[in-house]
């Protein structure tokens, strides 16, 4: 669909995901530029993508869209923890004032397009009264109040008010679910990398991944599609924490809530892993979107669930817990393979599996 | 009067009980093997010889001069050779799952390594088959069979495969009559209800993963219209905490029916509702009072006062052993109605009203039919 000398504008390229995505669009036969933008030059290498330092947060950005005759801008630059960048203000800025100052720049730009911006299902918050699974068209139970997903709520609001200022340009928002994979540094993933995963006692909640590699394949393609509209991204399928932690092979501790967030900040100020206040309310009540439209309006199919996404990411971690599934393997030896179709037991299963289910 | 006799504290050097130098008369009879000590004067040996032995086969001859037993001869694992473990062990293994044990025993195994690693499927909802199976299922039942003894009539209402629509009584002070439900619906169809529970169920700790593991999802329309969309069998109480709250003097009255959503969920959807009514579940706790501000507090809808509970404590929450009868009624039809029917407000009153009507009056004759409380 993309005619020949498309001009791509993205945002955030600093980070490992916005470079790896600016990368892979400029391998794109149908894409002529692309214009990487952020306020620090990127660590790692850009390839063919020409980098403009430019703080999105100031008009600057306006002239850089003017002067590369840009078409499609794809927004990746809303970040989930303050990070390098600072505290919670200059993160809120970045988010907030500095997609307010790229809707701006777009909305002077004639030749625009296309605007794809990369949210986040947090936006859908996370509580007791949620619904199984959240379709696009459904409204979060309790507005989120403070943090990321504010920020995220109030981001999509700025850009669904830009689509309807500007009805001749497609814009698409991508809510992905949590992304994962080996090369990720997220809240989730540095959580997920702590040698003893501390969860809330009493919960279990259903969590949903998407693979990095998903995402960048998601995006392309939503430049590619120009489908404008709301799509839910997640892989495939459910996981339960307790099955994830298992399937790491790591020991998990059941804390109660308070102290699973005292946890978090203590991990945060010792800049031991990135644990972000919403966490606490994922990690209890968990959530799961709906992705029936990215099939049909979208087109899109994630290549990997949200099962073999996590596969992916707990591949490289080495596990620090598995003893009850090494003891049990080595009973197993001694014993004559199971039947193909292990059939429901007969008599009454004794009462000191309950135990050992736990691992 | 005057001749006291005099009896010895100890035994005087003697051997006897418990001197720890020497072993006793009936310890030396015992290890002899009946023969008298004289006997064995003869070959008459020397004390750090015998004294090497101890610990690995029981001094059998040690006579007056072997040491005295100690605690190091008696480890646990001294005597019982490994062959004796084994076999224990193979018995104890018959015992448990039967003659074919080996294969049980290794299917047991695997089971335990994929709960260990994880390596099992959830549902969308968190709905864990397995564990609601081989656990939840097997704990309620003997519940549902010994201690209620439930009788279930009119199990052919409910339809072997596609989605349906369970509405029921509630009552009881604690939803038991949700489980029992729950496990009846499983042993005489082999289908899982799947139960729509309140918004309280899944912020307590604990009974919310236990909730969403035994397929229980939040009691609210697009949670409703998504499953029986995917034809699963779904349970609800309309009444909610207005039936299972209620006063012991109101049993048998039902409640509102809420605002009649699930009426519109199953218009929607176009399944069947099928009216289900539980007689027993009201006595197994009695309600008599209720702590209103505690509750308000705690944060809950009441907290119960009943005969037992909290003045028995721990022990006042056994629940009474009344006899239970589940009657599935007649299915109400929706698939017949046309499309706008459910954004009908007065066909959705209509509905509710006769899906209420027809289970107070099964109800009543339930009641008529039982012959008392625990019998």
């Amino acid at each position: 669909m993309g005619s020949a000398g498309r001009v791509v504008l993205v945002t955030g390229v600093s980070r490992d995901l916005g470079r790896r995505f600016a990368r892979a669009v400029a391998a794109d036969p149908s894409v002529d530029r692309v214009v990487g933008v952020d306020a620090v030059p990127p660590r790692g290498d850009i390839g063919e993508v020409s980098f403009v330092r430019a703080d999105i947060r100031n008009p600057v950005i306006a002239k850089v869209i003017v002067k590369e005759d840009v078409d499609t801008v794809v927004h990746m630059s809303v970040i989930s923890t303050p990070g390098s960048t600072g505290g919670r203000n200059t993160m809120k800025e970045l988010n907030v004032i500095g997609t307010m100052q790229l809707l701006a720049a777009c909305q002077k730009a004639p030749g625009l397009r296309a605007l794809v911006v990369k949210s986040s299902t947090t936006v859908y918050g996370a509580s007791n009264r949620d619904p199984a699974m959240f379709t696009e068209d459904m409204e979060p139970r309790r507005v989120p109040r403070s943090g990321y997903a504010k920020d995220v709520a109030e981001v999509e609001g700025y850009v669904r008010g830009f689509a309807r200022r500007r009805p001749d340009v497609s814009v698409t928002i991508l809510r992905a679910a949590n992304v994962i994979g080996p090369l990720v540094t997220s809240p989730l993933t540095s959580y997920f990398r702590l040698p003893v995963v501390p969860t809330v006692l009493g919960y279990d909640p259903r969590l949903q991944f998407l693979h990095e590699q998903d995402l960048l394949d998601v995006l392309r393609h939503a430049i590619g599609a120009e489908v404008a509209g709301t799509f839910n991204v997640a892989g495939d399928g459910i996981l339960m924490l307790s099955q994830a932690v298992r399937r790491l092979q790591r020991p998990s501790v059941p804390l109660p809530p308070f102290a699973v967030g005292r946890v978090g900040s203590t991990l945060r100020s010792a800049r031991v892993a990135d644990f972000s206040p919403e966490q606490l309310g994922l990690l209890t009540y968990g959530r799961g979107v709906d992705t029936t439209r990215m099939r049909t309006e979208l087109g899109f199919e994630p290549a990997r669930t949200t099962a073999a996404a996590f596969a992916d990411f707990a591949a490289p971690l080495p596990p620090t817990g598995g003893y009850a599934d090494r003891l049990l393997a080595r009973v197993a030896q001694g014993l004559p393979e199971p039947a193909p179709t292990p059939g429901p037991l007969t008599g009454p299963v004794p009462a000191y599996t309950r135990g050992a289910d736990r691992g | 009067m005057g001749d006291a006799e005099i009896i010895p504290i100890g035994t005087r050097g003697r051997p006897g009980r418990g001197t720890g130098k020497h072993p006793s008369s009936a310890a030396r009879g015992l290890a002899a093997g009946g023969r008298p000590p004289a006997a064995k004067a003869a070959p008459r040996r020397t004390g750090p010889a015998s004294g090497g032995a101890a610990g690995t086969t029981p001094p059998a001859a040690a006579g007056a001069e072997r040491p005295a037993t100690t605690t190091r001869d008696r480890s646990p694992m001294a005597g019982i050779p490994a062959s004796d473990w084994l076999a224990a062990v193979q018995h104890g293994a018959r015992e448990v799952f039967g003659e074919q044990w080996e294969p049980q025993l290794a299917r047991f195994l695997a089971f335990l390594r994929r709960r260990v690693t994880g390596d099992y499927v959830v549902d969308e909802y968190g709905f864990d088959q397995e564990i609601t199976e081989r656990f939840l299922m097997a704990t309620l039942r003997p519940i549902a069979q010994k201690w209620f003894r439930i009788e279930v009539r009119g199990v052919e209402n409910i339809p072997a495969e596609g989605g349906a629509l369970v509405v029921s009584n509630h009552s009881g002070t604690i939803p038991v009559d949700g489980l029992m439900t729950l496990v009846s619906i499983y042993d005489h169809t082999g289908r899982f209800l799947r139960p729509l529970g309140a918004d309280l169920v899944f912020r307590l700790p604990f009974v919310s993963s236990l909730a969403r593991k035994s397929g229980a999802t939040l009691a609210c329309s697009e949670d409703a219209e998504r499953m029986l969309n995917s034809g699963e069998l779904v349970g609800v109480w309309p009444e909610g905490f207005k039936g299972i709250g209620k006063a012991y003097s109101d049993r048998y009255k039902l409640q509102r029916f809420g605002r009649g959503g699930f009426v519109s969920a199953a218009l929607r959807t176009g399944v069947p509702i099928i009216p289900l009514s539980v007689v027993g579940a009201e006595e197994i706790y009695p309600l008599v009072g209720n702590l209103p501000s505690l509750a308000r507090v705690l944060g809950l809808p009441y907290l119960p006062v009943t005969p037992f509970f909290p003045a028995l404590g721990p022990l006042g929450l056994v629940p009474l052993p009344s006899k239970w009868l589940l009657e599935f009624g007649e299915p109400i039809r929706t698939d017949e109605l046309d499309g706008g029917a459910a954004d009908d407000p007065m066909l959705v009153f209509n509905v509710t009203d006769q899906v209420r009507e027809t289970i107070q009056q099964t109800l009543y004759s339930l009641l008529m039919q039982r012959e008392s409380v625990f019998k």
